[in-house]
């Protein structure tokens, strides 16, 4: 398949990148392309130019800095896959780059993309909503952070300006005691979730939550976050009864639509068990039982 | 616009649109046809080549984005016509039966082994997980992936 024709430009620099997108509104940044290319091809998505980032340097890092992890525009899920700081200390996070896509893709995605493109079934949104993470938008006037909560606006739609990119993403350093854990049910590799749940939560010396997130994936005109499930949980000894009513909250309070992957009540049900299982997963690893 | 894309060691120049796809200039200007295209949607991983020793799908970028890189196909792997361990492991362990997925499978396990030369089953089935068999050969598949290993680990070991 061919898309259609387009404008090609890879700027060596961010502010090149920016005066690029001021002077033509129509177009789209490119970053790993293992979801926009595809978009053209099939040509649900026909921008007049390309802005492809790759030739800028300097944007694929990883630094434990200051209290967060920092994740430039064009680190590959492939580097935080590889990475042993995510594996030890991001288990959240670790799983859900493995459940994206399969390796090959994986060499080219970039996790500030996949935000970026706000695809409800993408998985790393529920994840992000479950660190409580941020993003940076660079724009002409400089920087500004965005909480992850004010970031997603529903179907493909994001709080970037066309004139932004998203530069890099910030998740907090889990406290001690932290574990987290996301469960997704895919139908073969590579397939977008039917639903999927990201758990992240810290105990406090007594074994009681005390700080909780939890995201949905595809249940939902973008990733949902599953409030009354978290509140249920706060300031409670996480056993099985309040691990059950979590359960059964994210249920009622998710919205899928059935498709191929199920129908609206057997996705519903999923959802239930996977919030569940991603709970006492992540509860095992806060308590070094990972 | 003007591209140059080092292919198995031959530097190949075109004047492209920027819309041609990747796996497209290594068939079509390149005329090397080893690199195939399967699903042409980013999943069976026919296409796949390695950009600068790292496989990626040829059909999910753009030959543009490949300007001033070095690409190896399943064409550049054989050196003076001496096939490499993994050409042999498929050889020897009745690796393809239609031979569609193979050059992709091939390049996807020469990156791979390089990364971890000693690995368990289930690391080879992880690793081939982007790459689609549709004949159901993954046995054999898996079996010369470890014959390459095999046979390298015993290469080093003289």
């Amino acid at each position: 398949m061919i898309p259609a024709q387009f404008q090609y430009a890879a700027p060596a620099s961010i502010p090149d990148a920016l005066a690029l997108l001021q002077s033509n509104p129509d177009a789209k940044i490119l970053s790993g392309g293992q979801s926009l290319i595809p978009l053209m091809k099939f040509r649900l998505a026909q921008p007049a130019m390309i802005v492809d980032l790759n030739n800028i340097g300097g944007l694929d890092y990883l630094r434990d800095e200051g209290g967060w992890l920092k994740i430039g525009a064009l680190t590959r899920e492939s580097q935080l896959e590889d990475s042993a700081l995510v594996r030890e200390k991001y288990p959240l996070l670790y799983d859900t780059t493995l459940s994206v896509a399969d390796p090959i893709v994986r060499n080219r995605a970039t996790l500030a993309g996949n935000l970026a493109h706000a695809d409800p079934a993408n998985d790393h949104p529920a994840t992000m909503l479950a660190y409580r993470a941020q993003v940076v938008a660079t724009g002409a006037k400089g920087n500004r952070t965005i909480p992850i909560d004010d970031f997603f606006q529903g179907l493909f739609a994001t709080s970037l300006a066309s004139d932004e990119i998203l530069t890099e993403v910030q998740i907090p350093a889990p406290k001690p005691r932290s574990g987290g854990a996301y469960m997704k049910m895919e139908r073969k590799v590579g397939d977008f979730a039917t639903a999927g749940v990201a758990v992240q939560l810290t105990l406090d010396a007594a074994g009681k939550v005390e700080y909780i997130g939890i995201g949905m994936t595809n249940v939902g005109l973008q990733a949902l976050r599953a409030k009354r499930s978290e509140d249920a949980l706060l300031g409670e000894l996480p056993t099985a009864h309040f691990i059950e009513r979590a359960g059964l909250f994210a249920q009622q309070d998710c919205d899928p639509n059935a498709d191929l992957r199920g129908s609206v009540e057997y996705k519903r049900n999923l959802v239930r068990v996977l919030t569940m299982r991603a709970l006492e997963k992540a509860v095992a690893r806060a308590k070094g039982n990972g | 616009m003007n591209v140059t894309i080092n292919i198995n060691g031959k530097e190949y120049s075109d004047d492209v649109e920027p819309r041609l796809l990747l796996a497209h200039f290594i068939r079509e200007n390149a005329n090397l046809t080893g690199t195939h295209v399967g699903c042409d949607t980013t999943s069976c991983g026919a296409c796949t080549v390695l950009v600068d020793d790292v496989p990626m799908k040829s059909c999910t970028m753009f030959a543009v984005q490949a300007n001033g890189k070095t690409i190896t196909t399943v064409e550049g792997l054989a050196q003076n016509g001496k096939l490499v361990p993994i050409q042999e492991g498929f050889h020897e362990k009745h690796g393809l039966q239609c031979g569609f997925c193979t050059p992709g499978m091939m390049l996807t396990s020469v990156a791979f082994l390089k990364k971890n030369p000693h690995p368990s089953e289930q690391e080879i089935r992880w690793a081939i997980s982007g790459n689609l068999c549709r004949c159901t050969g993954y046995v054999n598949i898996v079996e010369a992936v470890k014959y390459a290993a095999e046979k390298m680990a015993e290469a080093q070991n003289g």
